[in-house]
């Protein structure tokens, strides 16, 4: 069985008063697809906002590849391979789709600035590959035609698909998906899914996501982790969880 | 109708309850009593022609509206013209052909002309400076004139206390400069918007007393004079050179003009702001300058990619404060006398004007920004009293009808080529 790269327990968010994450545990394998659902509002960004640095957990220890992580600023957790995107897309909407790749590569290339300055050999290789890396990427979520389209431009699913090519730039281990199939038409969703399917298979990534969608929930999670009112309610592959009483429950309310 | 008659009543009315005092009456000393005169039948004229033409303004409001919403479907400028003008490439061929101009003229123009292009050419350095803080990175900084106050001290107190020579105070200046906005960075650059404005006011005002109260080292109010002008490759352009110097005009030969030396401070300062222009417009095609936007755009989305924001700002931050510095020891040079008055609060506000005047982020526009702002005060001499209001009025019309700026550039684009 492949090596566990996440590891969270005891996971705790309180703010003020509003114990917002009560006792979260997560253990995420490599290669694996894990979803994270629950109602509105039971605290899933939450925990993904802890996971990632934005916020920092009033308790419970957060491993990554053993190495406890919890209280590290967002760019650091960043840099050790977890990346996400966000549940209301966030592009840099002024700038072009390739740009949008470019930023995301920036602590990969020559920032040394006299290389800049006098545009060294060095430098012209680096910004090179850099735009390789990019048009790759392009191609991969279908977005070469629109390269050189301000990013606030595009359509809202081709905004969702450069996000998570933003996100490829940094060659990140895991990727947190929030809410990516939202506002998606079905054809769309399918290509998601397919290029989720790709991530994990070409690119060894390991995916962690939020999402309401349950058909492509249980049709392409190796774990599924229900969280209720920022409390763990269930755990365990697509077919316990949808036999769970206490998930349905939470779901649909008493019968 | 009746509404409309009211309000224009009222407005006839305030045009004169604030014009009247101002302009209608006259106070004159007479022994030790103070006398209100009544200005003569002219300018009580002039203010009921103005009440009444905006009571008429105010009664036909709707058709006047009317009138000039069917002309504003043809703008001043056709967009074809303004895109245009706008693309990078175009104000690339205006700034190379503004560059041939300001190396030709100086050599026809009068010595007052010089001077003030000279004046000019400081403040586009100081535009181009600040414009990487403001424009570039999105940080609102109220203080600049702090860090050209450091740049023109660091050269004063150099010159003065070890007679080090402008050549080699000028980098000390600008790493002075940028070391003051490195530290003033760290700490308030967790803020943002209008309370990293307010802080970055407080410390211009502070680097200002500071030099003002330090009197045994900066002169106190007085400041630092006879501060030594650059050299040619060690020849001065005094009349009579110091001990062991030589001067330009006995090198060559010359009979001594003291216009030479005007000519020669105005391309110093060319030299400068080509410098800054250069090396500003390669940031900008650096990952830093991509960096600088997109933290400008999304601080959030930055972190969440592992770009440190600190870091990004601080070099910003850094950088912008450099570029003071060099401008701040030319000033100092130029000038050959710094005070702590050359440094208030409304430097600042001009060189922030000339930036947003310019258009955020556009080069070309900080520089006919900076040409407007310094030339038209100095044309409107003759209106003397009225001129700062006049420039006042001019600003504000223009914010109204240009609201992005004189210039402004559509963003320099990486094509992906196909």
């Amino acid at each position: 069985m492949s090596r566990e790269i996440l590891q969270v327990s005891g996971l705790s968010m309180r703010f003020g008063g509003l114990l917002a994450v009560n006792g979260v545990a997560l253990t995420v394998k490599e290669k694996q697809v894990v979803a994270l659902i629950g109602p509105n509002g039971a605290g899933k960004t939450t925990v993904f906002n802890c996971l990632t640095g934005f916020y920092k957990p009033t308790g419970g220890t957060i491993l990554l590849d053993g190495q406890p992580i919890q209280g590290l600023a967002g760019h650091q957790i960043a840099r050790k391979g977890v990346v996400r995107t966000f549940q209301n897309v966030r592009l840099f909407k002024e700038m072009t789709a390739l740009e949008n790749l470019l930023i995301a590569q920036h602590r990969h290339l020559n920032t040394n600035f006299f290389a800049g300055l006098f545009k060294t050999p060095s430098f012209r290789r680096s910004e090179q590959e850099a735009m390789e890396r990019a048009q790759y990427w392009l191609e991969k979520v279908n977005l070469t035609e629109f390269a050189n389209r301000t990013a606030g431009t595009l359509a809202y699913g081709q905004q969702r698909r450069l996000e998570i090519a933003r996100c490829m730039m940094t060659q990140p281990r895991v990727i947190m998906l929030d809410e990516p199939a939202a506002g998606l038409n079905p054809r769309e969703t399918d290509d998601l899914k397919a290029l989720i399917g790709y991530l994990r298979q070409e690119h060894d990534l390991t995916v962690l996501l939020i999402e309401h969608d349950m058909k492509l929930v249980m049709s392409i999670s190796d774990h599924i982790v229900v969280i209720n009112q920022g409390t763990p309610l269930a755990d365990g592959t697509p077919e316990q969880i949808r036999g769970n009483a206490d998930v349905i429950k939470a779901y649909l309310g008493e019968a | 109708m009746n509404r409309n008659l009211k309000q224009a009543f009222f407005s006839a009315l305030l045009v004169w309850a604030v014009a009247f005092p101002v302009l209608g009456l006259k106070l004159s000393i007479d022994g030790i009593n103070l006398i209100v005169h009544t200005q003569g039948a002219y300018t009580i004229t002039i203010i009921a022609v103005c009440s009444v033409l905006m009571f008429l303004r105010v009664l036909f409001d709707r058709q006047w509206s009317a009138m000039m919403g069917s002309r504003s479907g043809r703008k001043l400028v056709s967009p074809a013209v303004s895109n245009f003008l706008t693309l990078p490439r175009t104000q690339r061929w205006i700034i190379m052909g503004l560059i041939v101009v300001a190396l030709v003229w100086p050599f026809f123009g009068s010595r007052g002309a010089v001077d003030i292009a000279t004046l000019i050419l400081i403040y586009v350095m100081l535009g181009l400076g600040l414009n990487i803080v403001v424009g570039l990175a999105g940080l609102l900084d109220l203080g600049y004139v702090g860090f050209y106050a450091v740049g023109a001290y660091s050269y004063a107190l150099l010159s003065h206390y070890y007679g080090l020579s402008f050549w080699i105070c000028l980098p000390i200046a600008g790493l002075m400069a940028a070391t003051f906005g490195f530290l003033l960075g760290f700490p308030v650059l967790r803020l943002r918007g209008d309370y990293l404005a307010i802080v970055t006011l407080g410390f211009g005002e502070i680097i200002r007393l500071f030099l003002r109260n330090l009197t045994d080292l900066t002169g106190g109010p007085n400041g630092i004079s006879n501060i030594e002008k650059p050299t040619f490759f060690g020849l001065s352009f005094e009349r009579r050179a110091a001990e062991g110097m030589q001067t330009f005009h006995e090198y060559f030969g010359l009979p001594y003009n003291s216009i030479n030396k005007v000519i020669f401070l105005y391309l110093v300062a060319l030299l400068l702001a080509l410098l800054a222009l250069f090396v500003i417009n390669r940031l900008l095609r650096m990952p830093i300058g991509r960096a600088w936007e997109a933290l400008r755009e999304d601080e959030i989305a930055c972190r969440a990619l592992g770009l440190n924001p600190t870091v990004i700002k601080l070099s910003a931050f850094t950088l912008g404060a450099a570029f003071a510095g060099f401008a701040g020891s030319f000033f100092a040079a130029r000038q050959g006398l710094v005070t702590p008055e050359s440094f208030t609060f409304i430097e600042s506000a001009i060189i922030l004007a000339i930036v947003v005047l310019g258009g955020m982020g556009s080069q070309l526009g900080v520089i006919l920004a900076a040409i407007v702002m310094i030339l038209l005060p100095e044309l409107m001499r003759e209106f003397s009293e009225y001129r700062m209001l006049m420039f006042g009025a001019l600003m504000v019309l223009m914010m109204i009808w240009r609201p992005q700026g004189l210039l402004p550039m559509q963003r320099p684009h990486l094509e992906l080529r196909r």
